[in-house]
């Protein structure tokens, strides 16, 4: 066994990166109850990663197969209704999780320097998710994913000058057909993947580096009593508080599939009718409703692009952030009361979509 | 890069140095690589164009099938088209791609007009659009009946 380590220490670093991890600490306070959900989002991440290559041994990519071999995992391969439902549970719960990360990182202001490259690559990384849930929706090839798709792909199309070129390209084609399935499936399992991987090992690599933020109120609060703020190790304190919360969750997915199984619907017909109540995602709602909300042209502009403009100057100001925020207490009352009110204002939207679906 | 080594009138351009020659021919060279690798992948991205017939005439069915109030959808190409039966008898068809966000609409018999489920627009039996989001009315197509086959097509 010691041979082995030392024939081992000789060809690898190992023990510098053991050192490294021994001397992690998390920072004590009342806030450090959100440092859990980065590490809850990547449970998810692990989860979607295992679940989706076992899919993509039975799943299809075309127009004609792609339902029948969901069908077929769902009703023939032992565990197959499991499998998959926990692919689309957790892709869901990965948002949810994702949500609380972002937003909990915005309210403690963790994104301040020298956090900025971390916050960036977090950012890409969550729109990288919604990318997936977007692309990964499609996949089963039934009737909401075919039109969710169609609505989702038709925004872009709002865009002045290059939008017919982004929807066509989106689509691999005029319309959303089996093209757009072969696409979406094809940056769903290869492109997305490789991309949040790298984004994702950046990420992790920072945090690493940089250890975990403090707030600036703890931090201030900190100063003036003139105490250290008290820490807890990583190892194995808060590993293993984080594999209680990682099990949980497992749990939590394990139940949600075996009493909400995720539903396969009807098969989607290019030539029929868009159903009665269709609605999208639960994290595309807000968008959802505020489009049902915007008439046809306002001053001259289409509703589409009403909705689209201010959704994407959110995104941009998002990523951004560290770099607007000049980071003095009024700038952080204003990011604070901004955040809150983009909260409100989704989860309002969210409620009402909701509300309408159930009258 | 630029020293002026000789002070007075007559300022003399710099001469090359080897190095921004080398500079030169390694950034001309990356940028022909770059550029070799990415066109083709940029242009593999876009998928061809596959041209439309502008004219085209397709069969919608039985016409003694299609009561009085009530719509049918049928693939016209390679998207749908709604033929409308209104309660006096008339046939009038349409395109069935909304013209808000592309959803495929239907015929509400209780409302007596097309809607569109996605986002709640509605379409009067001329095709306009009355209600909700969608920007233009419906593409209205030629009606024609047959013996008892209903056909439908498009103007060039």
């Amino acid at each position: 066994m010691m041979r082995l380590q030392a024939w081992l220490e000789e060809r690898m670093p190992i023990a510098r990166f053991v050192e490294a991890v021994r001397h992690k600490t998390v920072p004590q306070h009342r806030f450090s109850l959100w440092y859990f959900f980065g590490g809850m989002t990547l449970f998810f991440f692990f989860v979607q990663v295992v679940t989706g290559a076992l899919l993509l041994l039975y799943y299809r990519p075309s127009a004609s197969e792609a339902y029948e071999s969901v069908a077929f995992v769902m009703t023939r391969v032992p565990f197959g209704w499991l499998v998959r439902s926990i692919h689309a549970w957790s892709a869901n719960l990965m948002i949810a999780a994702a949500f609380a990360h972002l937003f909990s990182v915005v309210f403690l202001h963790a994104y301040r320097r020298p956090r900025e490259v971390t916050w960036l690559s977090g950012v890409l990384v969550f729109f990288i998710t919604f990318a997936f849930g977007f692309s990964g929706y499609l996949l089963p090839w039934n009737e909401l994913a075919f039109f969710a798709t169609r609505v989702g792909t038709d925004m872009a199309g709002a865009v002045p000058g290059i939008g017919e070129a982004v929807v066509h390209f989106m689509r691999g084609g005029k319309d959303v057909s089996g093209a757009t399935l072969t696409r979406f499936f094809g940056v769903h399992v290869a492109i997305l993947p490789a991309l949040i991987t790298a984004l994702l090992a950046a990420h992790l690599l920072l945090i690493q580096h940089h250890g975990m933020s403090v707030p600036p109120s703890i931090e201030a609060a900190q100063r003036k009593h003139g105490r250290p703020l008290p820490a807890m190790p990583f190892i194995p304190h808060f590993a293993l508080r984080d594999l209680f919360g990682w099990t949980v969750a497992l749990a939590l997915l394990a139940g949600l599939s075996a009493y909400f199984p995720w539903e396969l619907g009807k098969k989607a017909d290019i030539f029929a009718a868009a159903p009665a109540g269709i609605r999208p995602e639960w994290y595309f709602l807000w968008m959802f409703q505020a489009l049902k909300y915007m008439p046809a042209t306002v001053f001259g502009m289409s509703g589409e692009l009403l909705v689209l403009v201010p959704v994407s100057v959110g995104a941009l100001a998002l990523t951004l952030l560290p770099f607007l925020d000049p980071d003095t207490p009024r700038s952080r009352r204003i990011v604070k009361t901004l955040a809150g009110l983009a909260l409100a204002l989704m989860t309002t939207m969210t409620v009402l979509a909701l509300l309408e679906g159930s009258s | 890069m630029s020293s002026d080594h000789s002070s007075g009138a007559g300022r003399k351009p710099p001469t090359p140095r080897r190095r921004d020659v080398l500079d030169w021919l390694l950034g001309t060279w990356g940028a022909g690589v770059v550029g070799a690798v990415f066109y083709p992948v940029l242009r593999f991205l876009a998928p061809p164009e596959i041209p439309e017939s502008p004219t085209l005439t397709v069969s919608a069915g039985k016409a003694s099938a299609l009561l009085p109030n009530s719509g049918r959808l049928v693939p016209f190409g390679a998207e749908p088209a709604i033929v409308v039966r209104l309660a006096g008898g008339e046939l009038r068809a349409f395109s069935g791609v909304c013209t808000h966000l592309s959803c495929t609409v239907q015929y509400r018999q209780d409302l007596h007009h097309i809607w569109c489920a996605c986002h709640n627009g509605h379409y009067d039996l001329n095709g306009r659009n009355i209600s909700g989001p969608p920007p233009r009315p419906l593409q209205p197509y030629d009606v024609n009946v047959q013996g008892d086959e209903i056909v439908i097509s498009r103007k060039a």
